[in-house]
């Protein structure tokens, strides 16, 4: 792992570094009452197995749009995406679906939890998605890994902001995923409570050597990552 | 499998958060009423049996011109069914005044198996319910015979070779009120004093029945094996075979308890669909993040249809204890009701009732279902990405498909059920598209409307869609309502007014063709009006076309006995306005060619078809003409009509007696006596008993309709409250974001004012127009009354429609208006 990371600072990747996420000629357009609107053009980049990548950008600059693009969140109008060397958008929704389960977890600036769901059951909720049989245990191991281990049966509602996130980085990292995307995962959260929630991300990826790839505008966050991929305008600036 | 622990954690929280408790409330209303009903009616419907059983003596008679064979015995043993014969024949009976013919009824212990004969008490005090039937060396005697042959109490009258006692006199005899022909009084004796008659003996007239009664699963077996082993000279009457009066009152209770159903039906699935509806619009972000967590849209499907169906177990488990208890309640308030106690409610309707909740909930989330399926999984990163909508009317296919199905099925007739799905479809059809163009319309008005106006018809047009399912559920809700309460009382009360008050409850008969004169000018002084008479010739129908006619011929039994015994046939120049020519057209009075007009019931019973050419044997003379006509005639009007009509000119040659009917106003019974006095060869028969029955039906009926109706009416304001709050959590919102940007409490009552107004409205004009059309089939093709067009429904259907909801939504959103702006967003958030 860190010899991987000793290999950043010139942003170029030995050939010999498994890549975990590529795209390239990465594009969306949405057709707007007047005119087509390019949200998104032509991306094209890689990101190595264990890295830290922060997407930067101002806002409405299209970060979350290409997040969605390299999680097959949403579909683009041209270009390819691969992940962990299969190719996304060859396969259909549910496809896509079976392979978000397997190998992506997710943080969103609005938490995502569902309220009808308990904090332990959000977090087994990916794991009996992937047929897992010690879904519970997992999950409350891991709840008890971001110090939630006395809050496995509040509902969403009866936490704070702070650990609501805490709760969602939980689910993220209980499948053991590859690579985890999170979106602006402190946007929603004061600065305080927000370096928080970044340390866990830090220290949890750390420890399983997840692959990170996070959107922000906060420019600190990104200086903590091993790279940033800058977008202005819907370009990817190398 | 794997997404049931979780539907069930899902379904855990948000029953307890109150999403699902809409979609539960909804179907536990509809399963409770339509169980409420299916059990009731199941009650009711087996009261009813009985009390026309009652009619018949039993549940089932054999009847057999010789002793009724052993076997038929045997078997109803065999049933565990209670049994009774009885012996009639007619005889010359002999008291201390005179001689009389009587029709004898020897009767054994257990007679009657079904309800009660009246008799008079002690010196002919106020009559009651007699105990059995006469003991050994006594009779009962119908009332004629008292003063005719002296046979009051306590004397003693001759039946051929035997003397007996008189014990009581009998008022009503429940199984025999029917026969208009039994010309003689009656005389009921018990069945061990036959053989000392000595009038039972070869070539004797006699009927024998055998009656039998008891659980109606074994009645039904016995009538299924029995029927085949019938032989000459025998045949099996159940309540439905028999008495054209009684089955028309059956028929009518069955139709408008399966109109009061089919109404809970329909508003049960409008109120699941809102309600689902709602329920998955609250999923929408839990599914797209599920979807984002590795769920496959089957997952996605299977998780919310669990919930689903766990919602509608549940609702169904409870809806089905609610109307089992509902209809206990119902049966209490009914004691006394019936002349019989209220059979205990089958199994069936609970089956029913699950069935029927499980396809509605099947039927009408399946499209709420499939838009979670399809929820966009960017959802999760744009909570304004839009999820794709199923075209509705293809995705509720399913829902209305189950739903026409279940209605024919709850109808349990096919010709009602799909009248009213027609009458349905095309009311939600023109209620569609009017409801549409209605909005659009609205919708266009709104530059010319001031601020919260123009709002709120912005707000009615930007949600068309949903404010058109709001209309048309509304629409259905209201139509109910105005159904059950308006039309109801309407249709009800003309349905009882088309049994009027005089309606002839007297027949006379065997007047001869020499006395018409006499008689017209009798009533006349009797200060009656002056009745109508009708010619009489009795015949027997030899041949159709040229197939011979014998009982042999025909399977049914209906047939076989009709075609055993002799018609009455009569003759008229005109058509009488109380029957209508339903195939080919009424003889020309000057056309000299002899032609039949028949009956539509029997003529389809015995597969007669204008056209043919029936040929009768009357008094040894054969004679044949063509049937010209089918006529439908009102058998419950208790006027004397005929199964078959000849053209003037055919029968005039044969021995013929008159038949008349006429009201008798109670009190002048007198009248009658005076009429036979006069002239001795008329008997006049007594309808008063069997109109009483017949009423009493009709009335325990139309209670029961009213009460069933009532649920309906609950069921209708649970689709009102949820059509109101179907868009309630998008209205909080709005309203929160309008009091940020400074509205006033008055703009947005007003605003949401006007949107709830149109609303209203609209769906109150689908309403009233919906009703109207329904109410003039119902009452011209089920009732057979004509309907009036009452301008109170449009009224009541707009001010309902537009009031109601108004202050309902108003009530219903109160929220969006009242609520602190931050507290009602977050608390969607
Ligand atoms: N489906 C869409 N239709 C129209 N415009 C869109 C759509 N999706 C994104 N946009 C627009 O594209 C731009 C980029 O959006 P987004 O990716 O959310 O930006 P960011 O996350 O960088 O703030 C914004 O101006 C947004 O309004
Ligand atoms: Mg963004």
């Amino acid at each position: 792992m860190n010899a991987i990371r000793e290999t950043q600072d010139d942003g170029a990747l030995p050939a010999v570094q498994p890549v975990i996420v590529r795209a390239e000629g990465l594009t969306k357009q949405v057709s707007t009452p007047d005119h087509e609107l390019t949200i998104v053009r032509g991306a094209t980049f890689q990101v190595a197995a264990g890295e830290s990548v922060a997407i930067v950008g101002a806002s409405g600059s299209g970060k979350s749009t290409l997040l969605g693009l390299l999680a097959g969140l949403d579909v683009p109008t041209a270009g390819r995406v691969w992940i962990d060397g299969e190719e996304l958008f060859a396969q259909d929704e549910d496809g896509r679906a079976r392979l978000r389960g397997r190998l992506v977890g997710f943080v969103f600036q609005s938490f995502q939890l569902l309220p009808a769901l308990t904090a332990l059951e959000n977090v087994m909720l990916p794991l009996e998605l992937a047929g897992l049989a010690d879904a519970s245990a997992r999950a409350s191991r891991v709840l008890g890994q971001v110090g939630l281990a006395d809050r496995l049966g509040h509902y969403p509602r009866q936490l704070s902001g702070g650990e609501q996130q805490r709760v969602a980085v939980a689910r993220a990292f209980a499948t053991e995923p590859k690579l985890l995307f999170a979106d602006e995962p402190t946007g929603n959260l004061d600065s305080a409570t927000g370096a928080q929630v970044i340390e866990l991300l830090f220290a949890m990826n750390r420890e399983r050597g997840t692959t990170l790839v996070l959107v922000t505008h906060d420019e600190a966050l990104a200086r903590r990552c091993d790279r940033r991929i800058a977008i202005s305008a819907g370009v990817v600036e190398a | 499998m794997k997404n049931l622990p979780i539907a069930l954690r899902m379904l855990r929280r948000n029953a307890h958060a109150g999403e699902a408790r809409v979609l539960a409330a909804a179907l536990f209303v509809a399963v409770a009423a339509v169980t409420t009903v299916g059990f009731f009616a199941d009650r009711v419907r087996g009261a009813l049996d009985q009390q026309a059983n009652e009619l018949l003596g039993g549940d089932l008679v054999v009847i057999s011109d010789h002793p009724v064979p052993r076997p038929f015995v045997e078997r109803a043993a065999a049933e565990g069914l209670a049994t009774a014969s009885t012996t009639t024949f007619p005889s010359m009976v002999a008291g201390s005044a005179g001689t009389s013919l009587a029709e004898i009824k020897a009767v054994s212990r257990a007679f009657p198996l079904r309800g009660r004969l009246r008799v008079a008490g002690p010196a002919a005090g106020a009559d009651r319910e007699a105990e059995g039937s006469p003991a050994p060396g006594t009779v009962w005697v119908a009332g004629p015979l008292v003063s005719r042959i002296g046979a009051a109490e306590g004397q003693a009258i001759r039946v051929g070779n035997a003397t007996l006692a008189v014990a009581a006199v009998i008022t009503r005899e429940p199984d025999s009120v029917l026969d208009y022909f039994g010309i003689a009084p009656r005389v009921l004796m018990n069945e061990a004093d036959l053989a000392a008659t000595g009038l039972v003996q070869v070539g004797s007239r006699v009927t024998w029945r055998l009656l039998v009664a008891g659980d109606a699963k074994a009645v039904a077996r016995y009538d299924e094996a029995m029927r085949p082993l019938l032989a000459r000279g025998e045949r099996i009457e159940g309540v439905r075979d028999s008495r054209s009066e009684v089955r028309v009152s059956l028929e009518r209770a069955q139709r408008f308890l399966g109109l009061a159903s089919l109404l809970s039906v329909v508003l049960a699935s409008v109120a699941v669909a809102l309600a689902a509806r709602r329920f998955s619009i609250r999923q929408t972000d839990g599914a797209a993040m599920m979807r984002c967590l590795g769920a496959a849209q089957a997952d996605i499907f299977a998780i919310n249809a669990w919930q689903f169906v766990l919602l509608a177990a549940a609702g169904c488990a409870a809806g089905t204890a609610a109307g089992y208890g509902a209809q206990a309640v119902l049966a209490q308030w009914l004691t006394g009701f019936f002349s019989v106690a209220l059979p205990a409610p089958g199994w069936r309707p609970a089956v029913q009732g699950a069935v029927i909740g499980m396809v509605l909930v099947l039927g009408f989330t399946l499209p709420p279902l499939l838009r979670l399926r399809n929820v966009p999984t960017l959802r999760v990163l744009r909570s304004d990405v839009a999820v794709a909508e199923p075209s509705s009317l293809v995705a509720y296919a399913l829902g209305l498909g189950t739903l026409s199905a279940l209605i024919v099925w709850q109808a349990g007739d096919l010709r009602l059920g799909a009248m009213s799905l027609g009458g349905f479809a095309a009311a939600l059809g023109v209620a569609a598209a009017a409801g549409y163009a209605l909005i659009r319309g609205l919708a266009r008005l709104r530059a010319g409307a001031s601020g919260p106006w123009r709002y709120g018809l912005a707000n009615l047009r930007r949600r068309t869609g949903s404010s058109l399912v709001q209309v048309m559920a509304l629409g259905v809700g209201i139509m109910a309502m105005l159904l059950l309460t308006l039309v109801r009382t309407d249709l009800i009360v003309k349905w009882q007014k088309s049994m009027p008050a005089d309606m002839p409850n007297r027949f006379a008969i065997n007047i001869q063709g020499d006395q018409l004169p006499l008689v017209k000018a009798y009533f006349a002084e009797l200060g009656l009006a002056t009745p109508d008479l009708y010619p009489m010739v009795r015949g027997r129908l030899v041949a159709i076309g040229d197939r011979p006619v014998s009982p042999a011929s025909y399977e049914d039994q209906r047939a076989r006995r009709l075609v055993e015994r002799e018609f009455n046939l009569s003759w008229a120049r005109d058509l009488r306005p109380d029957n209508r020519i339903v195939a080919g057209a009424w003889w020309n009075p000057r056309a000299d060619d002899p032609q039949f007009s028949v009956e539509e019931g029997i003529a389809k019973t015995l597969s007669i078809r204008v056209g043919d050419t029936l040929a009768w044997d009357v008094g040894g003379t054969r004679f044949s003409a063509r049937v010209t006509s089918l006529r439908k005639v009102e058998w419950d009007s208790f006027k004397a009509n005929f199964f078959v009509i000849a053209s003037p000119g055919l029968l005039e040659r044969h021995p013929a007696s008159w038949i008349t009917s006429f009201h008798l106003p109670s009190g002048r019974e007198e009248v009658v006596n005076r009429l036979v006095e006069r002239f001795p060869n008329v008997s006049v028969i007594d309808l008063t008993a069997i109109m009483g029955q017949v009423k009493r039906i009709s009335d325990q009926v139309s209670r029961a309709v009213e009460f069933v109706f009532l649920f309906a009416i609950a069921a209708g304001l649970v689709v009102l409250f949820a059509a109101i709050t179907s868009t309630q959590d998008e209205r909080v919102f709005e309203g929160a974001v309008m009091r940020t940007l400074g509205a006033s409490r008055r703009q947005m009552v007003l605003t949401q004012l006007s949107e709830f107004l149109a609303i209203g409205l609209l769906a109150g004009m689908v309403a009233a127009a919906g009703a109207v059309g329904l109410a003039l089939v119902l009452s011209e093709r089920v009732l057979g009354v004509p309907y009036e067009f009452n301008w109170v429904v449009p009224v009541a259907g707009l001010l309902a429609g537009g009031a109601g909801v108004a202050i309902a939504g108003l009530l219903g959103t109160r929220r969006a208006v009242d609520s602190p702006p931050l507290a009602a967003i977050r608390a969607l958030g």
